[in-house]
């Protein structure tokens, strides 16, 4: 698609006169640190989401909250769009800059502000490192559950207003459960807290809200985590499969089982293969598809759990299953699968990633229909799965340089994710719609669901100026998408042949 | 067919309803079961009574995807019974009200047992629901999955807005299985002595599922695998604890929630220490949670609870106070505006939560 703002679908924005802001700011905050120059401004032209640039008016990096409330007021006065930005890591353009918007970047608030582990939470300015929350609960025996695989790089902020995941997810939940209060700035300026120490607050659940909800109803500017008593133990099995439908048989069958893994991820054979040729993970290279099941706890559960697992995964059919015999073994067996994408993009000059989830049982068909999809296009798709809560990364190879291959690339992701709707499943788990996937929110709701959205919108930030254009798509800008629209099965061609 | 297990999907009714209400400016009361009708504030306008019951059943359950779908009439205890069978449980353990309460009212409260602290509240588990909105459409948020943030959360909105936000018709829940083995003991101690141990406990993650301390004694319950919980009953010691106790807690049934006073709720932070609370008080949620049977002023007892970071609910109909804690104004304005935006006739239960809105 093309990504740049498209007033005439996205809505119209005002022109400003750039050089009349600077001297506004520089009046109104003498100490706001503001990047104007176009080779200043090159840096933050895109997120993790790489393909997708767009040079921004101004970048403005606050370094305290007042800074980020005079801002907005400003902006909201001026009605000047503003997209907030943590550290740039997300994946889906959700921190796209625009033409004629402010980039609001908060990456120096980074300070950790207290630590109480008796109550077992950490209060933290929103540039701060996901990893070094960690980090400085290490000393305490605690530790914050949600690990996006950008963890050593992505901030709190971010992870908020992405919802992010991990591959922990099943069974220590997302952001959205690991978190106790946030404050925000509101496009008025104003400092609102929404949550608390406690367990649950009065009034609407705003905390839920604005967890994942993109930068477009406010700014994180603090944020309470809750911080857990680290697992005593965790060990990992290894299991092959030379069929990965039996692979997906096997994950069903454990949870059926009773055992909720701490972690629980397939990778079927191209995957396998280029992190094997990267990591030296000791993976079976001509297994169809592996999983990898951890279980963690108290000793004695994990024993129990582990033997269990095993038992299960042999009768499912495992050709193969492996003990991490120590600490160093399951580091490697775990490096293999987080270091999955950097190792397919050794093996293909480009690849896309793609964020869709589905109910398990739908498992085979999706990844047949994929198959089918990749080779329809000629290109190839390696899979990587949370398979613990159906949240797949399928990887599409392609080399931009090669003519059409970027638009046949985007063009299997796209209609990937409508099938992952089709079958049940979400347009995405964990890395957010931003920019990326603003179309294929026209085939996961209605244009009633979506009017909804921008209600909720709207009593947030009546004139949508702040992160405009992303999430949420324009009813207009589904009408002309509305030429691919599949909505929850009901096609528009039904007797159309499809998987 | 069981009565118990009636399944049928009245949801044209209800959006008819809607729809007219709409139309004649005529504001709803939403209820179910109506087992939570005291909580909360009388309507501010009169409202017509719409009625979730009707539509009940369980819409899809497959244990293996871990994920339950049911309309908002279906009372929890047939759900309960359904996860029973394929030994699995909501873990949030919301009180059932003897068995009458409906998934609606669950979700639309918020209300959580005493596991919550551990294992995650009402909200935590709702993955998706259906929703009859102001414009009287049937639209459908979240959905079956266990990861999903296309768009806004609707879903986790609707839980605890007591009916203020819309009709929720429809509720997809995560589901766990029930943990292998469960064992609850009661020991004697005072109640600084009760938080000084949960504390260490936390930092031994002993695998606590319910801790409540009344009349001088600690009642734990233990829940996890045979080895640590086994571990976990040496190191504590006391004695056996009948199960039931926790269910009795859930649904108030103990000999505490008799007393005639009015029944205050603090939620208040993690190891907030014990504090001198103006009449009877049982600490639920490890201190997180402290039922307060008293007849102080409101603001005295919300006082108490806001000076700890928390704040108390009056969970007695016939009260001169108000329900729920006040919020601060600029939070109160964002609830206006998105009472404005989301029920702009004001149709849905209006005033239930503040006179506000």
């Amino acid at each position: 698609m093309t990504y740049a703002y498209d007033e005439r679908i996205d809505g119209p924005l005002r022109d400003h006169d750039k050089s009349a802001i600077v001297r506004d700011l520089r009046a109104l905050l003498p100490d706001l640190q503001l990047l104007h120059d176009q080779e200043d401004l090159r840096p933050f032209e895109c997120d993790g989401l790489s393909a997708y640039r767009i040079t921004p008016m101004l970048v403005a990096l606050p370094g305290n909250v007042d800074e980020v409330q005079a801002l907005l007021k400003y902006a909201s006065a001026h009605h000047i769009p503003v997209v907030a930005r943590g550290a740039g890591t997300g994946l889906s353009g959700g921190a796209l800059p625009l033409e004629k918007g402010i980039l609001l970047v908060m990456a120096r608030f980074n300070r950790i502000l207290e630590i109480d582990a008796e109550a077992g939470m950490a209060r933290v300015q929103p540039g701060v490192r996901n990893l070094a929350i960690s980090q400085a609960a290490a000393p305490h025996g605690l530790y914050y559950a949600p690990d996006p695989s950008s963890q050593i790089a992505c901030s709190i902020g971010g992870n908020v207003a992405e919802n992010a995941g991990g591959v922990h997810c099943l069974k220590y939940g997302l952001t959205v459960h690991n978190i106790l209060k946030v404050d925000i700035v509101t496009i008025d300026g104003e400092r609102v807290t929404l949550g608390s120490e406690a367990l649950d607050s009065p009034g609407f659940d705003l905390l839920a809200l604005i967890t994942g909800s993109e930068g477009m109803l406010g700014v994180v500017v603090e944020v309470t985590v809750k911080l857990l008593t680290k697992p005593q133990s965790a060990k990992v099995l290894l299991a092959s499969f030379d069929d990965v439908e039996r692979a997906g048989d096997a994950v069903a069958q454990i949870i059926a089982a009773g055992v909720i893994p701490g972690g629980l991820e397939m990778m079927d054979n191209l995957a396998i293969r280029a992190a094997e040729d990267f990591i030296h993970a000791g993976y079976p290279v001509d297994a169809e598809a592996l999983l990898l099941c951890e279980v963690d706890g108290v000793e004695s559960d994990v024993q129990e759990d582990c033997e269990r697992v095993e038992a299960l995964l042999r009768a499912a059919g495992a050709t193969d299953i492996r003990l991490a015999a120590n600490e160093a073994e399951r580091q490697r067996f775990w490096a293999g699968r987080k270091n999955a994408f950097p190792a397919v993009g050794r093996i293909s000059p480009d690849y896309y990633c793609m964020d869709g989830t589905i109910p398990r049982r739908e498992l085979s068909r999706v990844l047949r229909g994929i198959a089918a999809l990749s080779q329809e296009y000629g290109l190839q798709v390696a899979n990587v799965f949370h398979a613990g809560d159906g949240n797949m990364h399928p990887l599409i190879l392609f080399d931009a340089n090669a003519p059409g291959e970027t638009e046949r690339a985007e063009t299997i992701g796209a209609r990937i994710l409508e099938l992952c709707v089709e079958v049940g499943g979400s347009i995405t788990g964990e890395h957010g719609v931003g920019r990326e996937k603003i179309n294929q929110m026209c085939a996961q709701f209605n244009s009633d669901e979506l009017t909804f959205f921008h209600a909720v919108k709207a009593a947030f930030d009546a004139n949508g100026l702040l992160n405009p254009g992303k999430n949420v798509p324009t009813l207009h800008r589904c009408a002309e998408f509305g030429a691919m629209h599949v909505h929850r099965g009901a096609l528009p061609f039904p007797e159309l042949e499809r998987f | 067919m069981r009565r118990d297990s009636l399944s049928f999907d009245d949801s044209a009714r209800l959006v008819d309803e809607v729809r007219h209400a709409i139309a004649r400016h005529e504001p709803l009361s939403i209820r179910g079961a109506a087992t939570k009708a005291f909580l909360g504030r009388p309507a501010t306008t009169p409202t017509r009574e719409i009625d979730t019951r009707t539509h009940r059943g369980i819409v899809s359950y497959d244990p293996s995807e871990l994920v339950i779908t049911a309309r908002a009439g279906t009372p929890l205890a047939e759900i309960n019974a359904a996860l029973d069978e394929a030994n699995q449980m909501l873990p949030c353990e919301p009180p059932t009200y003897d068995g009458m309460a409906t998934l609606g009212g669950v979700v639309a409260s918020g209300l959580a047992g005493p596991r919550r602290p551990w294992a995650g509240s009402v909200r935590d588990f709702v993955l998706g629901c259906r929703v009859i909105t102001d414009e009287g459409k049937h639209l459908r948020f979240g959905g079956q999955v266990m990861k999903n943030v296309a768009g806004f959360d609707v879903s986790r909105l609707m839980s605890g807005s007591f009916g203020c936000l819309g009709l929720i018709t429809e509720v997809s829940l995560k589901v766990l299985p029930k943990p292998r083995a469960s064992s609850s003991l009661v020991i004697a101690m005072d109640a600084s002595e009760a938080m000084r141990e949960l504390s260490a406990w936390r930092r031994a993650a002993l695998p606590v599922s319910g801790a409540c301390f009344i009349e001088g004694a600690l009642h734990v319950r233990l829940e996890g695998g045979t080895g640590s919980v086994q571990a976990a009953v040496d190191r504590i010691g006391g004695s056996a604890l009948d199960q039931r106790f926790w269910e009795d807690l859930r649904e108030q049934r103990l000999a505490f929630f008799d007393d005639p006073r009015p029944l205050w709720r603090l939620s208040l932070p993690n190891a907030t220490p014990l504090m001198d609370l103006p009449g009877a008080a049982l600490l639920d949620w490890a201190g997180a949670q402290r039922w307060l049977k008293s007849d102080a002023r409101a603001t005295d007892i919300r006082a108490i609870a806001s000076a700890a970071g928390g704040h108390a609910t009056c969970f007695d109909a016939h009260r001169d106070a108000e329900p729920f804690h006040p919020l601060p104004a600029p939070l109160m304005r964002l609830h206006e505006q998105l009472k404005a935006r989301l029920d702009p006739h004001r149709i849905f239960n209006p005033g239930r939560m503040y006179a506000a809105y």
